[in-house]
């Protein structure tokens, strides 16, 4: 019979029962659970050390300099691929999280080369139709797969107008820590959000770019006026890309 | 009454002592922490509510940014891999697989997560 009387309780009982002898003891000894043991103790305890998370007063975004961008460098293209551990193909089935797209215009013979990564959005077409809510949008603007809940089912990929987003085809090994992918998810740019959580204040890309002495690529807070992409969209001519959609991207590119 | 007693008693203790027998299966080993002296709760909570805890805390990293509170999956791996494999989830004797194929749990973590250390995962990807 003492097998039946060790029976785990749930959880959610224990909780409950934990916490009403809680309220029992701190009405009537002064918030005392036991002697020298007080509530405020145990609550102090088990409050981590954890960051603050995604201020809404924040607005994370790229200002990408098309002026300076070569035709033909994918030095932000291999930057990302070693920090997000993608393998670099560029096959129909690889995942890209950033395009070199060269375009020119027909009548005057204008080329220019530019990155085109996820565009993140303020109004994301791809969070819109996501069945299942994986694709979403966090307060600091950043548009993400939750890929805890998504199914694969590429809604978001037919909805993106940048084509930014990638579905992974194959299993997966040897994934970096930092960046869990995995086969049946849609996935794309993050803004190397891992990083930005860290405190860093800057993406594989821009940094990667910097550091060849292009300088093409620079990477803010859109709405702190004192940061140096804000300064710049302030009085650097820039556009969105497909503006015409109102998706009011934080991505903005100078010279096409 | 007396009997009754007695074979009451018997029925209990013969419960007991099936319960402390491994059975068929043998029990799993559990490998101890490679580093880290002390876990982020007594193994009694960690073993029958890891789960909710890692579930709970992933929602507030993923969506809200949060990182570097108590229940960090990476954190798990940081103490309990292997020493020999360096992952917790590469042979069926590693921390995570142990007791997972034991009681017939089938997760997929790892699939998209890394099962081995940053230390170790850093050194490889160079």
């Amino acid at each position: 019979m003492t097998a039946a009387t060790d029976k785990p309780e749930s959880s959610s009982r224990r909780a409950w029962l934990g916490s009403a002898a809680g309220v029992a003891a701190a009405g009537l000894g002064g918030a005392m659970l036991a002697p020298g043991i007080r509530l405020v103790e145990l609550a102090q305890a088990a409050t981590p050390a954890s960051t603050a998370g995604a201020s809404p007063k924040v607005r994370w975004g790229l200002l990408i300099d098309t002026t300076k961008c070569a035709g033909g460098c994918t030095d932000c293209v291999s930057a990302c691929n070693t920090e997000n551990g993608l393998n670099g193909g560029t096959r129909a089935t690889d995942a890209q999280w950033i395009r070199k797209v060269e375009i020119k215009q027909v009548r005057t013979g204008r080329s220019a080369s530019l990155p085109v990564m996820c565009q993140h959005c303020a109004e994301p077409p791809c969070v819109d139709v996501c069945p299942t809510g994986a694709s979403f949008k966090r307060a600091d603007g950043i548009v993400l797969v939750d890929r805890h809940t998504c199914i694969g089912c590429r809604y978001c990929m037919m909805a993106c107008p940048y084509k930014a987003r990638s579905f992974v085809h194959e299993d997966l090994r040897d994934q970096k820590p930092d960046v869990p992918r995995g086969k049946g998810c849609v996935e794309s740019c993050t803004l190397c959000v891992h990083r930005l959580d860290r405190g860093e204040r800057t993406t594989a890309c821009a940094e990667a770019c910097t550091k060849a002495g292009h300088g093409a690529i620079v990477f803010g807070d859109l709405n702190d006026e004192a940061s140096e992409i804000a300064r710049r969209v302030r009085e650097v001519s820039s556009t969105q890309l497909r503006a015409d959609l109102s998706l009011d991207p934080g991505v903005r590119y100078h010279g096409i | 009454m007396r009997q009754w007693l007695l074979m009451l008693g018997l029925l209990a203790s013969g419960l007991v002592s099936a319960a402390d027998e491994p059975g068929r299966t043998p029990r799993p080993v559990i490998e101890r922490a490679a580093q880290g002296a002390q876990c982020v709760a007594p193994a009694a909570e960690m073993r029958r509510n890891h789960m909710d805890l890692l579930k709970h805390q992933r929602d507030d990293t993923v969506r809200g940014g949060i990182r570097g509170a108590k229940y960090s999956l990476k954190d798990c791996i940081d103490c309990h891999a292997s020493k020999t494999t360096g992952s917790v989830a590469k042979t069926q004797d590693n921390f995570c697989v142990a007791c997972h194929s034991y009681a017939a749990v089938t997760i997929d973590c790892f699939e998209c997560h890394s099962a081995k250390p940053r230390s170790v995962a850093q050194q490889g990807s160079k």
